[in-house]
Order: C-alpha cells, then structure tokens, then sequence
C-alpha cells in the first residue's frame, strides 16, 4: 500500500514560496521514494531549483516514514535548520504534510499532491483499490471494488459507457463491471450479479471520519 | 399520473417516440418549434438531460413545454447531478405538474462533458432511481417518511443490445426489470439480426421494447460513432451506402435507411416500437417516419 503523490508544478511551488528567502526541505523516505516524487534525490533536486531562484536552504531531511510518530523526533534532532528557515517545503503525501505541520511551529506548504492510496500491481504501476467507503462489498464482487474501480461508483452492474471492456471515460482504464463479470462467471458465482443493491448509505462514518480503537 | 403513453405502450400499437434535446441558453424557441413539429406525430417526446454531460437547459423545462403545448412528454433522469433529495423532490414536482413518464439513466460522466471538472454526483443508479419511483408511488420516501400526496409514473429504462461483452448489460436489464421498468429505450441498433436476438431474450419479460434508431446523416458521423459511442456498431455496408451517395444527399440517404430500418421492425414485428434520436436534425424526423410508412399514424 502506497500513498500515491505527483509533484506540484514548480510555479505553483514558487508561488506558495513568495515572500518565504529561507526554506527547509523535508521528503519522505516511504511512499515518495518510492513514487520517486520525494525521495532523496528529488530533495537534492529541489533545494538546487531553490538556490537558482535565490533562497536560502537551512537543511533538509529524508525522514523514514513522514506520516508515523517518529517523525516528531526526527524534526527535535534538526530543530537548529528547521528554526532558522521561515518555511518548509515538505516532499511527503498530505499525511506527512499534516504530521508535520503539527509539530512544527511554521508554515509549510506541500510540493506534491495526493492522488489516492494504491497498490502496486506491475512495476511502476500504482491503482486505488479501496476507496475507504465502511461498506465492504468484495465478497459479492469477486475482490474487486466496484465502488473505487468503476468512475461512478456503480453497485449495480456497468453503466452504457462501458465498452470492448474499458471504461467511458479513459480507454486505457478496464471497465471494472466487465473485471467483476469475468471473475464471476470464472468462479461460477454469477449469481452474485442479479443482487440489486438499494441506495447506498454514505454516512456509515460520517466526515471528519475518525475512530477509537478500545 | 401516468399519462397515455402508457396506455399506448399497454395496446397494441407500434410505438413511436423521438426525442428533443433543449439549447444551451435561454433561446428557446428552436426547441418550441421541434416540440410543435413532433407532438402529433409520435407517442411521447423524451427531453434529454444534459445529453452527453453539456450543461443545458433542463429536461424537466422542456417536458413542461411539451405538455403545455399538448403533448406526452418523458423526462429523462440522469443520476449524474442531483442526489437522492433532489431526484425526489424532481418527482414530485414533475407530478404535480402532469409529467407521467419517467426515463431513468445512470448518466454520462461529468469528465466526457463541457463541465469536466465538476463533481459527478451518483449517489443513486438508474436501477436504484426505478426503485425510489415505485416506493414513492407506494407513499413514502427513501428515507421512510409518508408523503403527503404521492406519485404515480409511466418509468423506464435503456438497454445497449450491441454492447461488447453483452451479459453484464443483459443482466443490468433483468435488474432494472426487477427495480420497476416498464419500457425500454435502447442505445441506437444497426444490426437487425442482433437485435432479433436480444428481442427473443427479452420476450420473458414483461417490459415493451423501443429500438433506438439513430439517424446517420453521413459516413463521417457513421465512423465517429463506431469509434466513440460504446456500444454502436455501424455496418460497413450502410457506411458505403452514406459515402456513396451523391454530394448532398447523404442525409436523405440517412432518412431511407433509418426509415426502412423502422418499416422493417414494425412489419416483422420484431419490436414494440421505436425510438427515433435525430440529434440535431429534428427537422426530418417526420421524413424518416414518412419514409417507415408510419406519417399522420
């Protein structure tokens, strides 16, 4: 399972930058290095792109897994470099931006954006799965979900757009009622397609969605 | 209530239904003129809603149009931009005014649209959208309060006959069935072979069946929807046919075949009915109902 991130484009970093001289670079040694969004190597890159534009970076860091509770002890053993920056620049998926701007007194600002939360299922090749919903309906749906792998969320079988197989809205993307159809009916359990389902509830959790665990 | 289109579909008639599609602005009058042009000539006139995810002018505005004018009209439902409140509070108020026929559609994708980053909404299906119609007829609503005052619709559904594979949609059908559909309207047929097949299939159930004829007013158009609209299949044959004909005249061609299409259908009583989508070139669709032998029916 991977937090799955694309950088920002480097105006939209320079913009949130504006007004910010010195800058303290934190990436992620988890998912982003992963993704090659946020690892070592693209710190490095990104403190060279902010030299260029004449800012001063007080440090960095490639904390191990930005989003776990270690990282406020990674940020007091760099506290010098980080105190001394006006901001920090922060190379993690938003789990890891919102960790650390809870330990840290100054304003950071992503450089990546969060896309979803996926699994690799080829080399470099990362797909949502599970879309989180409090409703689990794989067993029905031969493991795959309906709910996350078909664009409209679609409990009730495939919509008209589906087509040869692939979805309405991106011919590169499988149509995720035909996937459930074929492992079905492979399994023997086409049955499973005749249930129709009633209007969903979409507050099984409602938002902010937390939990306590006794 | 539900008006007489379901009294039609109920008889022994070959049904005729065709479709207005309202302008994206306050110009209403090219639509007026379509309405005016089809009222007498068909059994119910659908307004699409927001066909194809391009904002318009609403489906339930021109199916008040419709009737004020003296016709049947049938609003097209998309689940793609209203949530279950919304959809609801819709029903009552297209009760309230006369609007008995009810078509329900999952809805295209916001992204294929001119509004692509809008939130597609789904937070109903068109399965699930036929059963909220038969539980407010039954007197309450999704969330299980009375209503004072309830609804009664003439409710139907699509079907794609050439979708590839075809099983996932033929069980789609049996569950829409099962929600509460009525009628059919399927995605536009070429092959009238194929479509015999799905007919036979389809006979168990007791639902009427109106075949989508999509006129084709060039082989261009023709190539365009091969390659882009899931689940058309234009034959090569009726592509020749258009890319043959004389400059100008391609759009005369598309009325015979889609006439002859529709006079086929009916004399072989293949089907219940049909209906016609002219997209954009409304003008001709009493041609094409002239052409079927079914003009003044």
């Amino acid at each position: 399972m991977k937090s799955i991130t694309r950088p920002k484009l480097l105006e939209e970093i320079d913009r949130q930058l504006e007004g910010f001289d010195r800058v303290y670079i934190a990436g992620c040694g988890t998912c982003t290095t992963m993704t090659r969004t946020g690892g070592r190597e693209e710190v490095l890159r990104m403190r060279e792109h902010l030299q260029e534009l004449g800012k001063l970076v007080t440090g960095w860091i490639v904390i191990p897994t930005a989003c776990d509770e270690m990282t406020e002890v990674a940020i007091r053993e760099n506290n010098g470099a980080i105190q001394n920056a006006s901001c920090i620049l922060i190379m993690s998926c938003a789990l890891g931006v919102h960790k650390m701007s809870s330990y840290i007194e100054k304003p950071a600002f992503p450089a990546l954006d969060t896309l979803f939360i996926g699994v690799e299922d080829g080399p470099g090749r990362y797909q949502e799965v599970c879309a989180q919903c409090g409703q689990c309906v794989l067993g029905d749906t031969a493991g795959i979900c309906p709910v996350t792998a078909c664009h409209k969320g679609l409990l009730n079988g495939p919509c008209g757009g589906t087509n040869d197989g692939m979805c309405e809205v991106d011919r590169e993307k499988e149509c995720a009622w035909t996937l459930i159809y074929q492992r079905l009916k492979a399994q023997g359990r086409l049955g499973y397609m005749r249930k129709l389902y009633g209007p969903r509830d979409y507050n099984v959790e409602p938002r902010p969605r937390m939990t306590r665990i006794v | 209530m539900a008006g007489s289109f379901r009294e039609a579909l109920n008889s022994d008639k070959f049904i005729v239904t065709s479709e207005i599609g309202p302008p994206k602005g306050t110009n209403i009058e090219k639509m007026l003129h379509h309405i005016d042009l089809l009222n007498g000539q068909v059994d119910a006139l659908n307004v699409t809603d927001h066909q194809s995810s391009v904002m318009r002018f609403p489906s339930i505005g021109g199916c008040l149009a419709i009737k004020e004018r003296g016709g049947e009209p049938i609003l097209q439902m998309t689940c793609r931009d209203r949530n279950r409140l919304a959809l609801q509070a819709e029903l009552l108020f297209a009760s309230t005014r006369g609007i008995g026929n009810v078509l329900c559609l999952t809805g295209d994708s916001v992204v294929v649209g001119d509004h692509g980053k809008a939130r597609g909404v789904f937070d109903l299906d068109s399965a699930q959208l036929l059963q909220t119609i038969r539980r407010m007829e039954s007197g309450t609503d999704l969330g299980e309060n009375e209503l004072d005052g309830t609804v009664e619709f003439c409710a139907g559904a699509i079907v794609t006959p050439e979708a590839r594979p075809i099983e996932p949609q033929l069980l789609k059908f049996e569950k829409k069935v099962e929600a509460g559909a009525e009628f059919f309207q399927t995605q536009a047929i070429y092959d009238l072979d194929n479509f015999a097949k799905f007919m036979e299939y389809s006979r168990q159930f007791p639902v009427k069946i109106l075949a989508g004829i999509i006129l084709l007013v060039s082989a261009r158009m023709a190539k365009y929807m091969n390659d882009n609209v899931p689940g058309v299949f234009v034959p090569q044959n009726l592509i020749d046919e258009l890319a043959g004909a004389p400059k100008g005249e391609a759009l005369s061609r598309g009325v015979e075949i889609a006439g002859q299409m529709i006079a086929t259908l009916k004399k072989e009583s293949i089907c219940h009915g049909v209906h016609v989508m002219a997209i954009g070139k409304e003008e001709v669709v009493p041609d094409i109902l002239k052409a079927a032998g079914l003009a003044g029916q």
